[in-house]
């Protein structure tokens, strides 16, 4: 497809009319999303509107009971558990609302950490690691245990952990909930202009307009569906 | 801005020229409306004859001959009174948006799409209100901060509205 003769990049991540439920409550009805490549998506929505779950079924840790997940030209939610988990280190990032770090090893273990998993070189992960520490003016904590970090400090950490892998997509779920506003400001500074210079895709749930102001584009969850606010009506 | 008091504001650190007063304005409160010499002379020229500021004598300058203009002390006496009294709490009641978000459920047109099209709206505006702050200095990021509190709240009330918009449809027409 093109635009002024422009080629348009087609969706690098979709959702096609998925469902999924918890028991009986379904927490998604059809629900359907495209994401472009270097794209920021803000999904905002209610409490219990189904963004959380939303972003989980985009990311592969959770299958739709119907519908179809797409990522990079590859059906995503009919893979192996294996081969998904194998994704998800490689291909995605993550940050959740309280950094999930782990409190007994230290800034630059948790860092280096994805990368000791994808099995690259000690020595490599450490100098990769503390690049991204220095980016995020966390190189003179890097010794420091984790546990020890104030919540701001922890969720930088977590966005160094998060892009450390170089990832195609960066799945933040509520990263500034536990934070301050003016930290909270700071750590989607951080995460956006690292996103941007990086061209890495975010799809960013949150609550907060001012969080999704930092998007390049916002979507709504309500009930379980997607409504797009520039199209109108529920996204098909 | 009432543009009289903000310089008196500006004469009560110091004396200054007209064209001195109307660059600091524009530096600090213009925000894209820069003052018109006119209305700073104007303004000046009123102050003087309410006895709130004096102009010197004109001085010959590189370019035309200006005055100085100082600050007396029922000037200084309205500055301070200005600036102890608080600014009205206003309520800030999108009176427009309530007016058409119940005349919709009224009339049977769609309030939700209406909300949906005004919440958009909103975050199209604070998205370049984002943008101005990443940008920008210190005093505009602040009075961009304060433009995106108010827009904040106002989707706050866009929310809690389409969360209630079947309770306010009952509501509006039993009425």
């Amino acid at each position: 497809m093109t635009v002024d003769g422009l080629p348009v990049p087609g969706p690098l991540l979709e959702a096609r009319a998925i469902d999924r439920s918890y028991g009986r409550t379904q927490a998604l009805r059809e629900a359907s999303l495209s994401v472009t490549p270097g794209e920021i998506l803000a999904i905002m929505g209610p409490s219990g509107s189904g963004k959380s779950t939303l972003l989980h079924c985009l990311a592969g840790i959770f299958t739709p009971d119907a519908g179809e997940v797409w990522f990079d030209g590859r059906r995503l939610d009919t893979l192996s558990d294996a081969r998904r988990s194998e994704l998800r280190r490689t291909a995605f990032g993550f940050v959740f609302q309280f950094g999930e770090l782990v409190p007994e090893l230290t800034v630059a273990d948790n860092v280096a950490l994805p990368l000791l998993l994808g099995r690259a070189g000690r020595k490599e992960a450490y100098r990769r690691a503390a690049g991204w520490l220095q980016r995020l003016e966390l190189d003179t904590l890097s010794g420091r245990r984790t546990g020890e970090l104030s919540g701001g400090q922890a969720q930088r950490a977590a966005i160094a952990r998060a892009l450390v892998t170089r990832p195609k997509v960066v799945f933040a779920d509520e990263p500034t909930g536990a934070l301050d506003s003016l930290t909270g400001e700071r750590v989607m500074d951080l995460l956006v202009g690292l996103a941007r210079e990086e061209g890495t895709t975010v799809v960013v749930v949150t609550h907060d307009a001012r969080v999704a102001a930092c998007a390049d584009r916002e979507v709504m969850v309500r009930d379980g569906r997607v409504t797009d606010p520039y199209v109108g009506g529920a996204v098909r | 801005m009432t543009v009289p008091l903000a310089l008196l504001g500006l004469l009560d650190r110091e004396p200054s020229y007209g064209y001195d007063l109307k660059r600091d304005y524009d530096t600090y409160f213009a925000r894209g409306k820069p003052l018109p010499f006119g209305q700073v002379y104007s303004t000046l020229s009123r102050l003087a004859r309410d006895g709130k500021v004096t102009a010197g004598q004109s001085e010959p300058g590189d370019g035309p001959d200006r005055k100085r203009y100082s600050i007396t002390t029922l000037g200084k006496q309205e500055v301070d009174a200005w600036l102890a009294e608080p600014v009205a709490a206003e309520p800030f009641l999108q009176t427009v948006l309530f007016t058409k978000v119940v005349l919709a459920l009224m009339l049977g047109h769609d309030a939700q799409r209406f909300l949906d099209t005004q919440r958009a709206t909103h975050m199209r505006r604070m998205r370049e209100l984002s943008e101005i702050k990443r940008g920008g200095a210190l005093v505009d990021a602040l009075l961009a901060d304060h433009a995106l509190f108010h827009l904040d709240a106002d989707l706050r009330w866009i929310d809690v509205t389409t969360a209630r918009l079947g309770a306010l449809a009952e509501t509006v027409r039993r009425a």
